[in-house]
């Protein structure tokens, strides 16, 4: 049985954000299906009484004074951004987006009325 | 004479003695890369005008006998995951393409402050997720020893600059085996050091559990330069280990009587390239040769490395990559209808097909229904990986194994099968699981004339003993002293 479904792929793709054309996602439905099978071989393990290990070394919460330190400037951390305005990050619209996420939701819902705080 | 054939520690010692100029050595280095870069290509940038000024200011500060640093105009090369301040720092990545990091790495403050020169910054696989470099976006990086065959990876660009002299050392960094199959493949000394014991602040994180920077080496002696230079605890990586550092290179020299070196069967399998098999089993007698003493353990959990690693650290990676949003730095797609939409196209068009995978994988692993199955079974796996190292580490001081499988295989290979790529790293992606230090150092060369990579492992915090294992080994063969014809 597959192990993975192109239905599948298609959720985590919008989980992880990541547009995928046919081709990709036909690709990846089959790669990601032999891979996990291989996932399978940790099944045989019996780890019921194993405690998880996340990090290899003693965690300790790191404590400093709350002391002003220089940083970047304001100019070094804009400076890659792909586009601003004034000295602000400037990104497409965002209250439209969620206008148009309700909509794809809501498929029984009048698509003529706003949704969004207009 | 030709100064790139040297290793840096002997153009430390010449440098020293004001027998040669630092801007000599940078102009040796850069001659080099421009005879053999546009064939090899292992920089994604060299910083020659930026070197040699820098070079220049040390030159002065020699002429009038002011004591100088102890790398001073050292040329080095950088993999291409570590942040330099004004220089672009890409990942081999389009989403990073032009991204010019306002900050230095640790790493690299600490190198400049020893004195060592900026060469450039080396090719590596995308977000150093493979192990051949050819998941770089940028170019196809080939190993000195036989042009068609890969380098390694991911750190294959810094592996391949070290192999070929265009630098006298480098930094690469390992999370299953990126520093050291390279280093493998290319015949030169790699060292993954234990997980903590250089600080990875501004090194571009791929599975923050797993990470680590080490150096890539001419010989034993360079790496114990190059890790006492960027070891040490750093307050801005509270993973970084509040340790002495030790004297490296004092500690080379011991030799090998005495020493308990362990070798687990489970390295020792079927379907093994039988050169590879031949050459590390003749290394191993060598090292009983110097008064080592074989003992065999057991690290029976090795079989579940390779499920356990792809899960825990695409988990990580799914989570560290996440910032590559379109906003704050990096590529951005042309056309989107709105934030979400922009989001996508971004990271779609902006990473490559291995990095797509593995944010899927990661994503698939950590995502509702899956988290159990997958993500919590591996880290309790994870558990049973450390654990084995703890017993062996009881009867040893040092294991013994191959580096990788095979010796570096042909472009193209196995990059249509990415579980066979996976695979590739069966021997060194435990030791990141168990958070150990790991060498590889040339221990022969196939009929073909490809180098044979010996892996030696260490308890945590125990560099001093792999390296000294390593060197002792390393000066008693034949095998550094063997250059690629180029």
């Amino acid at each position: 049985m597959a192990k993975i479904t192109r239905a599948e792929v298609e959720h985590v793709a919008r989980l992880a954000r990541l547009a995928l054309s046919e081709d990709e996602k036909e690709r990846m439905t089959a790669q990601l299906d032999a891979i996990l099978g291989y996932m399978d071989t940790l099944n045989v393990l019996d780890t019921t009484k194993v405690e998880p290990t996340t990090t290899v070394i003693p965690m300790v919460t790191v404590l400093r004074e709350d002391r002003v330190q220089p940083c970047l400037e304001r100019e070094e951390a804009l400076a890659n951004a792909p586009d601003r305005e004034d000295v602000f990050f400037r990104v497409p619209r965002i209250i439209e987006d969620w206008r148009e996420t309700d909509r794809e939701r809501d498929s029984d819902g009048d698509r003529d009325s706003p949704v969004g705080n207009s | 004479m030709d100064l790139y054939r040297l290793t840096l520690h002997e153009l430390r010692d010449l440098i020293r003695r004001g027998e040669v100029s630092p801007v000599e050595a940078v102009r040796s280095y850069l001659a080099r890369i421009d005879a053999l870069d546009a064939r090899v290509q292992a920089f994604n940038c060299v910083t020659g005008e930026a070197a040699l000024r820098a070079a220049e200011r040390y030159q002065a500060r020699q002429v009038v006998r002011e004591a100088l640093p102890p790398l001073a105009g050292i040329p080095i090369a950088i993999k291409d995951v570590i942040c330099t301040r004004g220089v672009t720092t890409t990942c081999s990545s389009r989403i990073l393409e032009h991204f010019v990091p306002p900050y230095n790495a640790t790493v690299m403050d600490r190198l400049h402050a020893a004195g060592a020169v900026l060469l450039g910054k080396t090719s590596m696989d995308e977000f150093a997720m493979g192990s051949s470099t050819e998941n770089s976006a940028f170019k196809k990086t080939r190993n000195p020893w036989n042009l068609e065959c890969v380098p390694g990876g991911s750190s294959g660009g810094s592996a391949a600059a070290v192999a070929a002299d265009m630098c006298a050392g480098a930094l690469g960094t390992d999370t299953g085996g990126s520093i050291r199959q390279p280093g493998g493949f290319c015949g030169i000394a790699a060292l993954k050091p234990t997980y903590g014991r250089v600080s990875r602040y501004g090194l571009v994180a791929f599975a923050s559990s797993l990470d680590q920077i080490g150096p890539l080496a001419k010989d034993l002696r360079d790496a114990a330069i190059l890790l006492g230079a960027i070891a040490g605890h750093d307050p801005k990586d509270s993973t970084s280990a509040d340790l002495p550092v030790p004297d490296y290179e004092a500690a080379l020299g011991g030799g090998l009587r005495g020493v308990k070196i362990g070798i687990p069967a489970e390295y020792f399998v079927a379907g093994m390239d039988p050169e590879v098999e031949a050459a590390v089993r003749e290394a191993i007698a060598t090292m009983e040769g110097l008064g080592a003493i074989r003992v065999p353990v057991r690290l029976p959990h090795t079989q579940y490395a390779i499920a356990t690693y792809y899960l825990v650290a695409t988990a990580e990676a799914s989570s560290n990559l996440g910032r590559y949003d379109g906003v704050k730095y990096g590529y951005r797609t042309e056309k989107s209808e709105h934030l979400i939409d922009m989001y996508m196209k971004t990271r779609g068009e902006g990473f490559g097909p291995e990095v797509k995978r593995r944010i899927m994988l990661g994503t698939y692993a950590l995502s509702a229904g899956y988290y159990d199955a997958y993500y919590l079974k591996a880290l309790k796996v994870r558990t049973l990986i450390r654990q084995d190292f703890t017993e062996a580490f009881q009867r040893c001081d040092v294991i013994v194994t191959p580096t990788s499988p095979t010796p570096a295989f042909r472009f193209g290979e196995k990059v249509d099968d990415p579980l066979q790529m996976y695979l590739a790293d069966v021997f060194t992606i435990s030791a990141n699981l168990a958070g150990v230090p790991g060498i590889s150092v040339n221990c022969g060369f196939t009929t073909a004339g490809l180098p044979v990579g010996l892996q030696i492992i260490g308890k945590p915090f125990d560099e001093c003993a792999i390296l000294n294992a390593a060197h002792a080994y390393e000066q008693a063969t034949p095998w550094r002293t063997r250059r690629p014809d180029l």
